[in-house]
């Protein structure tokens, strides 16, 4: 079995939850693994994050450069490719980042590449079988992969559960000295924070979530109505928000808000996981949606295979009816 | 600018359900409706929006075979000038990297300031743009949500990451940039532009002439392999509500009264 890494990401002086999730991930390709941490950054903040993962790692290598103060993908692909040893397994998340880094990685390091990884199934000589999911997680797939030479695989976030601390804090070896100038053809100016509407969907207790299932930007009324009748807001996923028919500020996801309510109704929504990612708190989960395999029947409490355009308006006169009952 | 655009022709879920066959080892594809990837058709708008700013050609290319013309002549009559099929026994089977390696044959035979993909197609793997860039040596930013065009060779770009903010960066040029929905709004193609590049010649290009082996494509050099389709029993799934419209909204409407969503 080759050596696994781990490229471990942080943000602000900020571990990110990955760290984690990837070594409870290598534990599953190779129980026996001793995984190596990489914790790559400048400062004096580094010094804190390698303590955190040292809990977690028994082996942890740091790399501080006053390039590396901002996580700029190519320079960390830099990075890895001068102290990765070739043939080894490198593990990153499959967010933002990974998709940044990753891909590249495994080309530089001459290594298989699998990405977006759910779960480990088994490993059986070189040959390594994983899951992932297609078609925005209608099927998923088993995908074998060839580590003779290496791997860069990345993990979903949240696929894989976190575990407990090591009884000793691993050890802590600086390769600060490999790596030597860092230059970037790409180079980081700024971060826009998203701006606020008028409407904060992370503050309520009940959302209409609509999908692409609304169909038209006029359609979106009948989800307003409802929302209306309900005293809710109208959130959605990302596919409302590429057609422009509603601002970014309403979308629900990894690349939107993280909402937390008591009550979520997915409208039309598929359940990519994208978008599930963005749901927290455990709320109790109304799908409506005309495709019966949808995701979203997966993951949801109550489900209902039906045309949210014919749904939704009975369900707004049927909330009418009650508030009505309820006001004599 | 000379842009070259990297297009894929994948079954249109929003047309599909996406279901297995029933030998339960692969997707059914009998009356599948297919498409442009939907991100790459972003990123072909995308580019042919800055060649109308600051001049220049768009290309779109597509590794595939010959029923993968149409979503190059769907690009062309949005306005790309040329398109390129990149077609070859030899490439069946090729996995990422086997197809960025195809890419690379073609990037290489040209003289491309900008090269851009969608960020993922149909198996979610957002992988090719970046194994294309490492390729080349060339700069690489993914999940692109702008770009404008600065003196000097470069760009000015942002990125979509958490909860809806921008990284902003400057990426010298010639680089490769993964394009998200939404940077944009891809304009339409009707039948009328369709046939007004139909019988503009595509050119074909294969692994000899591309300088490609068999050690660099197809299945024999494929390390990443799909054995199978399957759809998993995840977790409880959901109650299925079966009663009439009228029940099941009824029956919602009490629901969201008992969890204290109705105040």
């Amino acid at each position: 079995m080759p050596r696994i890494f781990v490229y471990i990401a942080h943000k602000n002086g900020v571990l990110d939850d990955s760290a984690a999730e990837l070594i409870a991930a290598a534990k599953k390709i190779d129980a026996t693994a001793a995984p190596t941490a990489i914790v790559i950054g400048s400062g004096p903040g580094l010094q804190s994050i390698c303590a955190e993962v040292q809990k977690l790692y028994p082996e942890v290598w740091q790399t501080s450069n006053e390039a590396l103060s901002y996580p700029n993908a190519e320079l960390i692909r830099k990075v890895l490719t001068k102290i990765v040893p070739r043939g080894s397994v490198t593990l990153v998340a499959h967010d933002h980042f990974g998709i940044d880094l990753a891909p590249g990685l495994s080309i530089k390091l001459d290594a298989a590449f699998v990405p977006d990884v759910i779960a480990i199934d088994s490993l059986e000589a070189n040959f390594l079988k994983v899951v992932r999911q297609e078609f925005g997680g209608q099927v998923s797939a088993h995908v074998n992969c060839d580590i003779a030479s290496g791997a860069v695989i990345t993990m979903r976030p949240g696929a894989f559960k976190t575990v407990e601390n090591l009884s000793a804090p691993g050890t802590l070896v600086d390769k600060s000295a490999e790596v030597g100038p860092l230059t970037a053809s790409r180079r980081y100016l700024e971060i826009i924070i998203s701006e606020t509407s008028d409407v904060d969907i992370t503050k309520h207790a009940v959302l209409v979530s609509v999908g692409r299932g609304i169909q038209e930007k006029d359609n979106i009324g009948i989800a307003k109505e409802l929302a209306e009748a309900l005293g809710a807001a109208v959130s959605c996923s990302r596919p409302v928000v590429d057609a422009k028919w509603l601002q970014k500020s309403r979308q629900v996801g990894s690349s939107g808000k993280t909402v937390k309510p008591k009550v979520y109704l997915a409208c039309g929504i598929s359940g990519a996981f994208q978008h599930l990612a963005g749901i927290k708190g455990n709320p109790f989960i109304i799908a409506i949606n005309k495709n019966s395999k949808a995701p979203i029947f997966q993951v949801a409490d109550v489900g209902i295979v039906d045309d949210i355009l014919e749904f939704l308006p009975e369900l707004t006169s049927k909330v009418q009816e009650l508030r009505g009952v309820a006001a004599k | 600018m000379e842009i070259l655009v990297c297009v894929k022709r994948v079954p249109d879920t929003s047309e599909n359900d996406i279901e297995l066959n029933s030998a339960g080892n692969d997707i059914e594809r009998d009356d599948l409706v297919y498409s442009i990837n939907e991100s790459d058709n972003y990123a072909v708008e995308e580019a042919l929006q800055i060649v109308a700013k600051v001049g220049g050609t768009v290309s779109v290319v597509t590794v595939g075979a010959e029923e993968d013309e149409e979503v190059l002549r769907r690009q062309m009559a949005m306005g790309a000038s040329h398109g390129i099929l990149l077609t070859d026994p030899q490439f069946e089977g090729s996995d990422g990297r086997g197809i960025a390696s195809i890419l690379k044959g073609w990037v290489q035979k040209g003289n491309y300031d900008l090269i851009l993909t969608g960020v993922q197609a149909e198996d979610g793997a957002a992988q090719v743009g970046g194994m294309l860039a490492a390729m080349l040596d060339y700069p690489f930013a993914s999940l692109v949500t702008s770009i404008e065009v600065l003196a000097n060779n470069k760009l000015k770009i942002a990125r979509e990451i958490e909860g809806g903010n921008r990284e902003v960066s400057e990426i010298d040029l010639p680089c490769v940039l993964s394009i998200q929905t939404g940077i944009n709004e891809p304009r339409y193609v009707g039948m009328k532009g369709i046939r007004a590049v139909q019988s503009i010649p595509i050119p074909t290009y294969g692994a000899s002439e591309l300088g490609l082996t068999h050690a660099q494509v197809g299945s024999a050099a494929a390390k990443v392999t799909r054995v199978d389709y399957f759809v998993p029993a995840l977790g409880k799934g959901a109650r299925m509500l079966s009663g009439t419209r009228e029940q099941n909204a009824q029956e919602v409407v009490e629901l969201v009264a008992a969890k204290g969503g109705l105040k």
